[in-house]
């Protein structure tokens, strides 16, 4: 018997949660959101009625166990209500990506036969009316923004407060009913369907159980002493595991408090106002964060800059080892606290990560710089592998063994193994129950004992046990010439540089390995500015050919270290070039998390391909683009293709 | 009152009485006559729109209605009575708000403040209980404060709330006005250009804007615009003016099969 598999009876299912809170947690804060300039804020014992509200309401409209409910919109307590409200009936939730384009969405409710949705405003709404006779199963619409939809037909449109209010009225008439349905539930029933963002293919839907969330709730909040006095702010897409996991059951499960940012634009502000002591961010959010900070940095006086350099080297000598509590001289402590008070005090506070006591990212690599920068200044950052499938946790980095270059130990209650190609498996009480409506491909990922494969290759570290990722099983390949080809390993190294955003790698099968480069608009613009470069547009600056030049530099930068590599050496990049555009989501060039989808890429772009192949020296192209209206247009531009220096490879390769 | 019937939009709005009619306006300034001899009225809840070829008189049209301009000859109704040589200020206090053409805010203050100075009209405490800061000055600064946060959610603008206007990109200034007329809560609602110099899609952010105005406070809404495209699109009805005459009135489909207004708009051989 494994550790951390077995749950209360009387904690087993959300609503049973809820109430426990409602009573155990009554005045504490449950959820707080910024509306009109100010945080409002409710108890759980409040959000308990709001949620019952919406529940007996959801009865009204005939909603029944096991009916999807789909649910697009931006991180507001209504949307995590209405899921607990939906649960609480027995229904299934189904978070989706508000800003999906229609015919994604159209996918996404057709598939799981959602007969209800519950969005935010009239775009969603009117979203949702376009793709209509794409989803015959919907039947009801229902909208939290009022604004606009006054003139529209609301024969099957309701307004949630409405529903609130109807359920609250007809309070007697469903109450018995809704009881009924609360006892009904069981660990087994799922609580939550989460759409995977499909690096290949269509989505699919993951169905999680009670006992799949509320396991790795448990688990990951005593892993971290999670209690009631946290407080986190919510701000990555409903539609993600990940916030699920962090602003429902891990929030449900310790009763601590989830803070809603303004809009999406105000997330910086807002996340320095409620100072949460519980963070999640991938690292694409704390690169973002440093170069804003770097770039005003440079802007700062010469004073203010020199004190920030002095401080910061010291912070990144001693900081982490404090944070580690291994021992540091006295005469350091005292530097570090003196630099506390001038530097990392104002500057954590300005950013809003004062208070962090437990910071992850996870999702893709993070730069050593980057990593090493937050945790010199004293933020508990550490790293976690995981995924949708698993309820986010495989593994985990403990306090004080945190490092750059692995992902943590087994999280409690999982199991890994590595498979003799590499894979990494695992095996978990978080483990989802199946693909809905797919199940070829959850025999295809999920075997008949539980293991689940991850399709990531990685290895355990002897000494310290210790999980290290090298690459997506699937992308690592060979060069024509048999040496191994691990596109990301590359890639990661190129985007530590702060001017370059993406990277895509080719050389499966290849001679040689080429990149598609995108640059960063802020980090690369203000350099711009400072050196006195004119540019009207993205595409403009790409091709400035000092840009070129830089980047150039950077890629023989990063060739010199990659040939340090004895397995990976052959991985250099030969040639390159600066894409046009941003690679991006609604093209379909991303998924929505911001993964780069290399096939499609590699079929869009193949013109450029073959001119980085054949030796050419610029390449017309063009390319069509997605607006976030769902109109067309197209790009079209002339390349320059570039060559950088390689750093010749073993003697036994250079002999041949 | 002339005909006080109510008409229904294709989009099933009801249109209510007039609220204000102009009947035989003429205004001139020394020599040059501005406005020659118009007449037309602007019904509760509709968005009327007044186009017209440069220096066709629309601005002075809109500086009759909101009392700057008191013309030499003809009569303001307002709400079916008969409106004296007021102070813009007085009707202001009336309920007519307005916006102007080249941006009038105050570019050191934030967009917040901006706002803010829209509630004065409704202000009843004053100088003296405002520096004492206790009562009913601190209270009426709450519920104006809880108002103008309504805008600012409206409008969509809670990342500039405290941005001095003056740093703002021109669309988004143009918004912060509306804002600032909002505030005031009007019942009429004066619009000079809202979409000069925007681009495509600030021109879809505006007109949504006005649109939802009209839809959610109900506010009537009188506007200058250049841009066929949107007048045609969000107006109910359309007032044509050239070298300061009336030269068509009615829906935007009537007006664009106006014989005269075409002539205006694209011009005439002259033999």
């Amino acid at each position: 018997m494994i550790e951390g598999r077995t749950l209360e009876q009387d904690l087993d299912t959300f609503p049973k949660l809820l109430a426990r809170n409602a009573t155990k947690f009554a005045d504490r804060p449950a959820f707080r959101e910024k509306e009109y300039g100010i945080w409002q804020s409710w108890t759980w014992s409040e959000v308990r009625s709001e949620v019952e509200a919406m529940a007996l309401g959801f009865l009204d409209l005939g909603m029944k166990k096991g009916d999807h409910v789909a649910i697009a919109g931006r991180n507001r307590p209504h949307f995590y209500w209405a899921m607990l409200a939906a649960q609480h009936v027995g229904a299934v939730p189904v978070p989706v990506y508000k800003d999906a384009v229609a015919d994604e969405m159209a996918y996404v409710l057709d598939h799981c036969g959602a007969r209800f949705a519950i969005v935010e405003d009239q775009e969603q709404v009117d979203k949702i009316l376009e793709i209509e006779d794409r989803i015959p199963g919907l039947e009801h619409v229902v909208y939290v923004d009022r604004r606009g939809l006054r003139k529209y037909d609301h024969t099957t449109l309701h307004a949630l407060d409405t529903i609130q209010e109807t359920g609250r009225v007809k309070r007697d008439e469903y109450q018995p009913e809704l009881d009924r349905c609360v006892a009904g539930l069981t660990p087994e029933d799922t609580c939550v369907m989460l759409y995977t963002s499909g690096t290949t293919g269509r989505p699919k839907g993951v169905v999680m159980s009670n006992y799949n969330m509320l396991m790795s709730a448990k688990n990951s909040c005593e892993f971290d002493n999670l209690n009631e006095t946290d407080i986190v702010l919510a701000y990555l897409p409903l539609a993600w595991i990940g916030d699920f996991i962090f602003s429902v059951a891990q929030a449900c499960w310790a009763g601590f408090c989830v803070g809603c940012p303004e809009s999406e634009e105000t997330m910086q502000h807002d996340l320095r106002e409620i100072g949460p002591t519980y963070f999640f961010a991938p690292p694409r959010f704390f690169e973002g964060l440093l170069t804003s900070v770097m770039i005003r940095m440079e802007d700062a006086s010469d004073f203010k800059r020199k004190l920030f350099r002095k401080y910061m080297d010291h912070a990144k000598k001693v900081g982490p080892a404090l944070l580690d509590g291994k021992p540091v001289s006295a005469a350091d402590k005292m530097k570090y606290q003196i630099g506390k008070a001038l530097i990392y005090g104002p500057l954590l506070n300005t950013l809003g990560l004062t208070n962090i006591r437990v910071g992850y990212t996870a999702g893709e690599a993070i730069g050593p710089e980057i990593f090493d920068f937050y945790r010199s200044l004293g933020i508990n950052l550490k790293q976690l592998y995981g995924q949708t499938e698993g309820c986010v946790y495989i593994t985990q980095q403990p306090d004080g063994e945190v490092r750059i270059d692995t992902v943590g130990v087994p999280s409690p209650g999982v199991e890994v193994r590595i498979a003799d190609n590499g894979e990494v498996f695992y095996r978990s009480p978080g483990v989802f129950q199946e693909y809905y409506n797919n199940p070829e491909s959850t025999a295809d990922t999920k075997d008949a004992e539980g293991w689940v494969a991850t399709g990531d290759a990685g290895y355990f570290e002897k000494e310290s046990g210790h999980l290290r990722i090298i690459d997506r099983a699937k992308d690592v390949g060979k060069l024509a010439n048999g040496a191994m080809f691990a596109p990301k390993f590359v890639e990661n190294k190129l985007k530590f540089f702060p001017d370059i955003l993406e990277v895509v790698v080719f050389g499966n099968g290849r001679e040689k390995c080429t990149a598609f480069i995108n640059i960063d608009l802020t980090a690369v613009g203000n350099w711009a500015e400072r050196n006195n470069i004119a540019y009207a547009s993205y595409q403009e600056l790409a091709g400035h050919p000092r840009v070129l030049d830089t980047i150039r530099d950077h890629v023989e930068e990063v060739n010199k270290s990659v040939a340090e590599d004895e397995m990976l050496s052959g991985c250099q990049i030969h040639r390159f070039l600066v894409l046009h555009k941003e690679l991006d989501a609604d093209d379909g060039e991303l998924t929505r998390t911001r993964k780069v989808r290399r096939r499609i890429i590699e079929e869009k772009f193949a013109v450029l391909l073959t001119g980085l192949y054949d030796g050419s020296e610029e390449v017309f192209v063009d390319t069509e683009v997605t607006y976030e209206d769902g109109r067309k247009g197209s790009i079209s531009a002339t390349l320059q293709l570039r060559d950088a220096a390689v750093v010749p490879v073993s003697n036994k390769i250079a002999a041949e | 009152m002339s005909n006080v019937e109510t008409y229904t939009t294709p989009d099933g709005r009801t249109i209510g009485a007039p609220v204000m009619e102009m009947k035989n306006i003429t205004l001139r300034f020394g020599g040059v006559v501005a406005i020659k001899d118009i007449s037309f009225d602007i019904r509760e809840g509709e968005i009327r729109a007044i186009i017209g070829p440069n220096g066709a008189g629309k601005s002075s049209m809109l500086n009759v209605i909101n009392g700057f301009y008191h013309p030499q000859e003809g009569e303001v109704l307002f709400h079916g009575k008969k409106r004296g040589p007021l102070r813009p200020y007085q009707i202001a206090a009336q309920g007519v708000a307005r916006t102007f053409q080249n941006i009038a805010l105050f570019k050191g203050m934030s967009t917040l403040d901006n706002i803010m100075c829209g509630r004065l009209t409704h202000s009843k405490t004053g100088m003296l209980s405002h520096v004492l800061w206790k009562g009913k000055a601190e209270r009426e600064e709450t519920e104006n404060r809880e108002k103008v946060e309504k805008i600012i959610d409206f409008l969509e603008i809670q990342t500039i709330r405290k941005t001095p206007v003056g740093r703002l990109p021109y669309g988004l200034q143009k918004r912060v006005e509306l804002g600032r007329a909002l505030a005031a809560e009007p019942s009429l609602l004066l619009l000079d250009e809202p979409m000069a110099g925007m681009n495509v899609e600030e021109k879809e952010d505006m007109s949504r804007f006005i649109l939802d105005v009209n839809d959610e406070f109900g506010t009537t809404i009188a506007l200058i615009e250049h841009d066929m495209g949107v007048v045609m699109d969000i107006a109910d009805r359309v007032v044509v003016m050239d070298y300061g005459k009336k030269i068509g009135d009615g829906t935007p489909a009537e007006v664009q099969a106006n014989q005269d207004v075409i002539d205006a708009y694209l011009g005439v051989a002259h033999d």
